[in-house]
């Protein structure tokens, strides 16, 4: 029994490795204070290093505002939005989700499984953009390299409507 | 006394209407949308069409909408809605209710003509279909000139489309090659200029950006388009741009009509 078992264990540990890496997000939404304040809405996303978009990875928007009004402020995500967001249709299972409030948020995406299913092997920038309503806009990257072949981190910090962003990468 | 006057308001009022499209004359026609990029189901925009020297600032007159074609990203026409003409300035709405590009413009089409008879000066404006039965037997130094005008601006809801773009092959237009829709700041432009459905070379285009009360250089560009016409922009900074093309002289599909076409199109540019 205990040696069917340690043979199917291997076997788990050997197939498809690349498959199971790990891409780990946290990002750091600021506490402002404003007079009238909104969560942003944010879209995170993979691209290649000549800024074509190959993976939305999540967008946070106002999903639940009667007749999909949130939509018509998606495109305050300039960048997001004319590289993939207005190809797209939303709301997007395991994309989509409600605006997030200020504190530190973390999100994991794996290898293999949507929304960041397949990568080809490659460099790449991590990009979060921000924009908040009667608020400003940013919008961060942080370079990586796919798959990792050793566990890799990356950060980038906004100075505005983003804080600190960090990227922690599992083989 | 009389007839010496008349003469002089018909001249006075063609002037009006010939100085409105000039820009090399004062005043400068232009169609401001409310904005050109939108998301979400069934986005509205508002514009406002006006005549004025200050570029997007109405202190003059309003433009009129006769000759406002809309065409929606299938290519079919929209009709405008909620218009309404104040003291400087003409307004409506635009409901894209399709996903797409709409190209929204003011299009004119005229022929002006003026001659001698009876040792009078007439003039004659209208339509060029009606120019045949227009000019009176007997009448000498005719000089007529056919006016071709397209003052257009852009707006998309959702991914842009190239559909409402097609050429129209009349007059002064202008051919995306980057769609105009799809403007940043820092980044190149290309454009073709098209003559009648032809690549128009050779053609100074005046290109200046919005903003000018609150600076002092007028913040003006002029760019030549290449051989096959096309025109490249990168834009210094984002904000909305007023781009016009004029050309004079050049033969004209009526027969012994000096040609003028003027082509206005205004574009926003976004920042990164």
């Amino acid at each position: 029994m205990r040696r069917l078992a340690s043979a199917a264990v291997l076997t788990g540990l050997m197939t498809s490795p690349a498959a199971a890496a790990e891409l780990n997000l946290t990002v750091e939404i600021p506490r402002l204070s404003v007079a009238e304040y909104h969560n942003p809405y944010v879209a995170i996303w993979v691209e290649t290093p000549d800024q074509t978009a190959v993976k939305t990875l999540a967008v946070w928007y106002d999903l639940k505002l009667k007749n999909q009004e949130g939509e018509t402020w998606l495109k305050d995500m300039r960048q997001w939005w004319r590289r993939a967001g207005r190809a797209m249709d939303l709301p997007a299972d395991g994309i989509s989700g409600a605006t997030k409030a200020p504190g530190r948020h973390q999100v994991k995406f794996v290898g293999g499984k949507a929304p960041l299913g397949t990568l080809p092997a490659g460099q790449y920038n991590l990009v979060v953009e921000a924009a908040r309503e009667v608020g400003g806009r940013e919008m961060v990257r942080i370079p990586f390299q796919w798959p990792p072949k050793a566990p890799a981190t990356g950060q980038a910090k906004g100075s505005s409507e983003l804080g600190a962003v960090a990227l922690t990468l599992k083989p | 006394m009389k007839t010496l006057l008349r003469p002089l308001c018909a001249a006075a009022a063609l002037t009006a209407m010939l100085a409105a499209p000039m820009a090399a004359h004062a005043h400068r026609q232009w169609l401001l949308p409310s904005m050109t990029v939108l998301s979400g189901t069934d986005p509205w925009i508002t514009v406002d069409a006006a005549v004025s020297n200050d570029l997007f600032i109405f202190e003059h007159v309003p433009m009129r909408l006769d000759g406002l074609v809309i065409t929606g990203p299938d290519g079919a026409a929209v009709t405008h809605q909620n218009a309404a003409t104040g003291k400087y300035r003409t307004t409506f709405d635009v409901q894209l209710s399709k996903p797409g590009t709409y190209r929204i413009a003011s299009v004119g089409d005229g022929v002006m003509a003026s001659y001698k008879l009876g040792g009078e000066q007439k003039r004659w404006r209208g339509a060029p279909a009606d120019l045949a039965t227009a000019i009176p037997a007997g009448a000498t130094e005719v000089k007529i000139t056919h006016s071709q005008r397209r003052i257009e601006t852009f707006a998309t809801a959702g991914e842009p489309t190239t559909e409402s773009l097609k050429p129209t092959g009349q007059g002064l237009e202008l051919a995306p090659v980057t769609h105009p829709n799809d403007l940043f700041a820092g980044e190149t432009a290309q454009f073709r200029l098209l003559l009648d459905g032809e690549p128009a070379a050779g053609v100074e285009v005046a290109v200046i950006r919005g903003g000018g009360r609150y600076r002092n250089e007028p913040g003006e560009m002029t760019l030549t388009t290449a051989a096959d016409g096309l025109l490249e922009i990168t834009w210094p900074e984002p904000g909305m741009y007023w781009m016009e093309a004029e050309l004079r002289g050049g033969k004209s599909s009526i027969e012994g009509a000096e040609r003028m076409a003027v082509y206005v199109g205004t574009l926003e540019v976004l920042p990164e």
